[in-house]
């Protein structure tokens, strides 16, 4: 490459070099159509932020947000020190909205790991071996479809006992249904493309062909859907510690505090209300950059 | 002794009631070295052999063989080293996020060959294709690229067989003749047989030695390509179908 | 003769990322009561062109011209809702693939007939038997039962014929087909173009038709339209096409194999960038 070829025409150059100009290129051209999607950069913002918040909690955070100060409790919005004020025990809300960032993205973290992944496994065996495996594989999601999701996650945590891994477990196993519900869609198209047949031709077997050539496909529309069910994870998370069978006091996790700041809605409203904002501010950016990610990645749905 | 032997084929589609015969006892021989072109009309079950002698199309009976040895129903690896096809539509038979270097490799490597960036060179110089093109992705390919890239996997494991299912039919008549051209070339250069299938007469003319003429799952007549030219055809369809390509 | 379609200097924009694309790019012509070929190669801007004319170009894309007159009147100056009346009513647009145009979920007798009364607010008896007319006038056999069969039942060409019937019960001046026999086999493909010109002849219609096939172009229309890189390269009468002179379209015709042929290998089309610089030629007559 010669030094007079800026990165960005390197990344547009419409005759890789190798392997990897290839994919960091595929990857540019991606980048640049997601940032022409307003919308969605307002949401990947609003993610950034809400990760870096994240990360330097203990350092952003005026006060400690386990400290009580009962002198203190329920000051009002922009009370000195107290940019959101504090909670009944006179805790600062603004530190433990800092905090409880960290407790979101644990979950959003843990969850997006684990449903969409068993999703696509047996979404995609299901479709792609077809006969009596699919539909053994397909009654039992049948099954975990038939219960609503937060009642069934109530009796999964009612069973393991409360707590925030028991919490993303019970999600977990409530949500990936939908997810393999796609991925058997998608599979069934893709299984009898001309592409497969193709790769058939040389002799893969059966568990390259769902591995390497039609895992890459479903990947980029449960991505999407994965973005555009965040929010309601995080709500049904939040839902589990509103109700106490979430994260547990005093942790500040975003729906337990909801859930103190519930006794007092009618004369210390912002309580409840912050992190109620907070939680909606994030739901919304993940359903934002879902939409874009869809336009990106799901060229089906733009025509 | 023949290339491909095609015994009484049978193929069908479906089960009891909703049995369709797709094809019905078909029977024709290619000699090595030949090229041999399977004519007629959308459904008449000229596709569906090639996918019957692939092992794409599951359900059939009679017998196969290809360079003296029967083909069996669960296909050896050894079958895929010597039949290899080539789709009809190049928009669909390469995947959408591989891009042609993974393509050409992985059917490599999965052929067992060592030294695979350089035959992925050698493979897409002799398509014609050049290195500028190793890294790039479908969408960045027109459709005669695209098809020299399929080709080029068909090629990847040297095989002595090559079924051409419509090659051209998705493209330009330009891209067109770039392509048989190069199909004929690889023919003289590997002693390639081909079985080609196609809808169009003057193809089938320009590219094959003897032809079948298929209706309704049948094989109505086998000529060779001079008495196509001199429009000699006996079966009264194959006539039909002359006059409606002049 | 007199003109139906005056179409100025017709351009077809596609804003992308890296620039605008011209998908067609200052074309002219006019259409009498004739049978005009376009020709050219995919991506040469044909089928935009026959959109264009309709407005029916998707959105970001733009049609620009001078003007597109219908007998006078220029359609681009029309409102989204007049447009809509001249759509079916007076230009009527057949495309490659009847699947996609016909509904799936009513009958095809249900279909001609809503088609038809949506025009002319007759009555049902008298849009069945328009219908019926119509199924025969294509040479449809049986056309009582195909009324009542539903769009997955019949073959490709008689879905294509159905589709012809059906654009022309309003009676339009002009039809533009857009590669209408190309999903055809063909053998059938004669029969569906004999039908088309018959059509065409007796109603003293104006024919667009698109296509790839230039021996086809040759055989049906009267005037042909070679388009390259969203320009016309060269008009001429379809009787005299095979002895076009521009290079572009001679080596589309030399590229052809041909059934009686003997050559080993077939000649190929070597593009000239001067092609597409060249300004386009008029289609006027």
């Amino acid at each position: 490459m010669s030094d007079t070829q800026t990165l960005r025409q390197w990344l547009l150059s419409e005759t890789p070099t190798s392997r990897r100009h290839a994919k960091l290129s595929a990857l540019y051209q991606g980048w640049l159509s997601l940032r022409a999607n307003t919308m969605a950069m307002i949401g990947l913002s609003i993610l950034v932020a809400l990760v870096l918040v994240a990360i330097t909690a203990p350092i952003i955070s005026p006060h400690d947000p386990f400290t009580q100060d009962l002198s203190n409790r329920l000051a009002p919005l922009g009370a000195e020190g107290h940019l959101f004020g504090t909670d009944s025990l006179g805790r600062d809300i603004l530190s433990r909205l800092f905090y409880g960032a960290r407790i979101t993205l644990y979950i959003v973290a843990l969850v997006a790991l684990i449903a969409p992944i068993a999703g696509l496994l047996i979404g995609t065996v299901s479709g792609y071996i077809g006969g009596i495996t699919d539909t053994i594989l397909m009654r039992i999601t049948d099954i975990f479809l038939a219960f609503p999701r937060l009642v069934l996650a109530l009796a999964f945590v009612a069973a393991l006992g409360a707590g925030i891994e028991n919490a993303v477990l019970a999600i977990s196993l409530t949500a990936w249904p939908p997810y393999a519900r796609i991925a058997r869609a998608e599979t069934l198209t893709i299984r009898s493309s001309d592409f497969i047949s193709a790769i058939k031709l040389q002799g893969a077997g059966p568990i390259r062909i769902i591995t390497k050539h039609i895992w890459p496909l479903c990947i980029s529309s449960l991505i999407v859907r994965v973005t555009l069910d965040m929010a309601g994870i995080i709500l049904a998370a939040a839902g589990l510690g509103f109700l106490g069978l979430g994260a547990q006091p005093p942790s500040p996790e975003w729906g337990a505090m909801i859930s103190e700041g519930r006794r007092f809605i009618l004369d210390y409203w912002w309580v409840a209300t912050v992190p109620g904002l907070a939680i909606f501010t994030v739901s919304l950016a993940f359903n934002l950059l879902g939409d874009g990610l869809r336009d990106l990645l799901d060229p089906k749905a733009g025509e | 002794m023949s290339m491909l032997s095609v015994k009484n084929l049978n193929v069908w589609f479906g089960k009891h009631s909703s049995r369709v015969d797709a094809v019905k006892s078909a029977s024709f021989e290619v000699e090595r070295g030949q090229s041999f072109g399977l004519v007629g009309e959308s459904g008449s079950g000229k596709s569906t052999i090639l996918r019957a002698i692939t092992g794409l199309a599951p359900n059939w009976s009679g017998a196969l063989s290809v360079d003296g040895e029967a083909i069996e129903k669960k296909r050896q690896k050894a079958f895929y080293k010597t039949v290899q096809m080539v789709f009809q539509d190049p928009y669909a038979s390469l995947h959408p996020r591989h891009s042609v270097d993974q393509v050409l490799s992985e059917t490599l490597h999965l052929h067992g060959f060592t030294n695979i960036d350089a035959r992925v060179v050698k493979l897409l110089d002799d398509v014609g294709l050049g290195q500028k093109f190793r890294f790039r992705y479908p969408h960045q390919l027109s459709g005669g690229q695209r098809q020299r890239v399929a080709i080029a996997r068909a090629l990847a494991p040297d095989p002595t067989l090559l079924l051409l299912d419509e090659p051209t039919s998705a493209l330009d008549v330009s891209v067109q003749a770039e392509i048989l051209n190069l199909l004929a070339d690889m023919r003289e250069e590997h002693g390639l047989t081909y079985l080609m299938v196609s809808h169009d007469l003057s193809v089938v003319a320009h590219m094959c030695d003897n032809l079948a003429v298929m209706r309704n799952g049948e094989i109505v007549e086998i000529l060779d390509v001079e008495a196509l030219r001199s429009m000699q055809a006996t079966h009264p369809y194959s006539q039909h179908l002359l006059q409606a390509s002049v | 003769m007199e003109n139906l379609l005056d179409v100025e200097n017709l351009w077809v924009k596609f804003p992308t990322r890296t620039g605008v694309f011209d998908a067609v790019r200052g074309v002219s012509f006019t259409l009498g009561r004739e049978r005009l070929g376009i020709v050219g190669e995919s991506g040469s801007g044909k089928s935009m062109t026959g959109r264009a004319i309709l407005r029916l170009i998707r959105n970001p894309g733009i049609v620009e011209a001078d003007h597109i007159n219908l007998e006078g009147v220029n359609l681009l100056k029309k409102s989204e809702k007049e447009m809509r009346a001249v759509r079916g009513q007076r230009i009527s647009m057949v495309m490659q693939d009847p699947k996609f145009s016909l509904n799936p979920v009513m009958t095809i007798g249900d279909q001609i007939i809503e088609a038809y009364r949506q025009q002319t607010k007759a009555s049902k008896s008298e849009a069945y038997n328009k219908a019926l007319e119509m199924l025969e006038a294509v040479s449809i056999r049986d056309a009582e039962r195909v009324m009542r069969i539903y769009p997955h039942e019949v073959s490709g060409g008689m879905g294509q014929r159905i589709m012809i019937a059906m654009m022309l019960i309003p009676n339009p001046e002009i039809l533009i087909a857009d590669e209408p026999t190309s999903a055809l086999d063909v053998s059938v493909q004669r029969q569906v173009l004999d039908i088309m010109d018959k059509l065409v002849k007796d109603r003293g219609m104006g024919l667009i038709f698109i296509s790839h096939d230039l021996n086809l172009v040759a055989d049906f229309c009267d005037r042909v339209l070679i388009m390259y890189s969203g320009r016309i390269v060269e008009v001429c009468d379809a009787d005299k096409l095979h002895e076009a002179k521009h290079p572009y379209t001679r080596g589309l015709l030399n590229s052809l194999p041909r059934l009686d042929g003997k050559d080993k290998r077939l000649q190929v089309l070597k593009r000239d960038p001067e092609w597409s610089k060249t300004p386009s030629v008029s289609g006027r007559l």
